[in-house]
């Protein structure tokens, strides 16, 4: 049985002036100003160029997009529910699979990518995920975390950090911290547990470079592979929507999101700040930690250390440590 | 509206035609407050702005070797004018300007 076999080779972006110029997810959305998911997506749309199918489980990135016959995707695009969007691209990536072995398709394989949010992915969207993953399907797998059910009115996720305040975790006289519940880590369940997987990264908005660079990386890999990308939420985690950069720029600096890839069973770490800041200067510009005590700061604080050191995660030259607390 | 061959009728909702350049059914212009104002001089062309756009509402006129703003769909974020690197971008009230905010014949 011949199996088809990707040839492509999508060159890397190595300066921001060589970023492609045409646009495949095109302005005429109806996601909220300042939207850190919808700039992913077009990020993700750029570098994946003409040859894509892109999968929309229910989240921000198809209610927000796919309104009644106006869609922004200028490539092909289709609608998985909410915990079934690993599965669908297992059927998509199969049909071709099929089409192009009995000669009913020239060229190359689409790259099939699924654009699943955080509750798409690791909550809902988790079997169908992992699925996809153990069968050994040639599709790129998004989660862009934007830390919440965002589209529904902001209710928590398993990715929503420590202390925020959601619809359905607000902070009161017997919860003061809003949030009790520490979130779950994507990238390493999916390393952990997938022996098919070879390629694992995680992304910001803030580094476009950089992110290009793993989303093609990604489809030139032959198999599974997973994204998580950082995408702030204005509306959700309550800040002005001018900040959406700035705060995803905080977010690696005071180390809240660690930038790395896993390929081969390797990690390699980029845009690793000298000096870690402190977490408070990230919880203060948002409004979703407004009500956070110093205790609970100290505790994110402490979070955010262990997980810096991890032994899950080895670092090939040892973080230095974080600030003391001002 | 768009046409489908009679051979290929699917109900209705199934297809929906992809856009080329843009969506033109879902204007955004009329969302915004403030708007960016370029400063053509200071600029240095850093393509912040149209890296950081969430709306794809800046691009690069190559052969005028300047960026162009599209004020049909900006919806007023201000991410450009927060990442410029030259301060090249204000932000500007949009009342101020003779064809602010834009106004709709039809309502969404």
């Amino acid at each position: 049985m011949a199996v088809a076999v990707k040839t492509q080779n999508l060159p890397l972006i190595k300066k921001i002036r060589n970023i492609p110029r045409e646009e495949y997810y095109v302005p005429g959305h109806r996601t909220c100003a300042g939207c850190g998911p919808a700039l992913q997506y077009k990020l993700v749309a750029k570098a994946a160029g003409p040859n894509t199918i892109f999968l929309g489980p229910t989240g921000c990135m198809y209610v927000a997009n796919a309104s009644y016959l106006c869609t922004p995707y200028r490539v092909p695009w289709m609608h998985t529910q909410i915990t079934n969007g690993g599965a669908v691209a297992s059927g998509v990536e199969a049909a071709y699979q099929v089409l192009i072995r009995k000669g009913k398709r020239e060229g190359e394989l689409p790259n099939v990518i699924v654009m699943a949010g955080d509750g798409g992915s690791v909550d809902i969207g988790l079997q169908a995920m992992s699925a996809m993953m153990y069968r050994n399907h040639d599709a790129l797998f998004v989660c862009y975390d934007n830390e919440a059910y965002a589209n529904t009115g902001i209710q928590t996720s398993p990715t929503t950090p420590y202390g925020a305040n959601t619809t359905f975790t607000p902070p009161g006289p017997a919860i003061p911290e809003g949030k009790k519940l520490f979130p779950k880590d994507p990238p390493q369940l999916v390393i952990g547990g997938h022996p098919a997987v070879k390629y694992v990264a995680t992304a910001s908005v803030a580094y476009p470079v950089d992110l290009m660079n793993k989303v093609r990386k990604a489809l030139n890999v032959q198999g599974p592979t997973f994204l998580h990308i950082h995408a702030p939420c204005p509306k959700g985690w309550k800040f002005n929507e001018s900040k959406t950069v700035e705060i995803a720029k905080l977010a690696i600096q005071t180390g809240m999101w660690i930038l790395y890839e896993w390929e081969n069973g390797e990690y390699k770490y980029q845009h690793k700040p000298r000096e870690y800041k402190p977490v408070r200067e990230y919880m203060k510009l948002q409004g979703r930690f407004a009500h956070l005590q110093e205790a609970h700061i100290a505790k994110m604080q402490a979070f955010v250390d262990a997980k810096l050191k991890a032994p899950g995660i080895p670092v090939a030259v040892p973080a230095p440590p974080p600030r003391a607390q001002a | 509206m768009f046409i489908i061959p009679k051979e290929k009728e699917v109900p209705l909702g199934c297809i929906t035609p992809a856009p080329v350049t843009e969506q033109t059914m879902m204007i955004t212009g009329n969302w915004r407050e403030y708007r960016p104002v370029i400063d053509q001089e200071k600029c240095n062309l850093c393509m912040n702005c149209i890296v950081y756009c969430p709306d794809a509402c800046w691009q690069l006129n190559e052969a005028e070797d300047e960026v162009v703003w599209n004020a049909k769909y900006c919806k007023g974020c201000l991410i450009c004018v927060n990442e410029c690197t030259t301060e090249a971008l204000s932000k500007a009230y949009e009342l101020d300007f003779e064809d602010g905010v834009v106004r709709l014949e039809k309502p969404f």
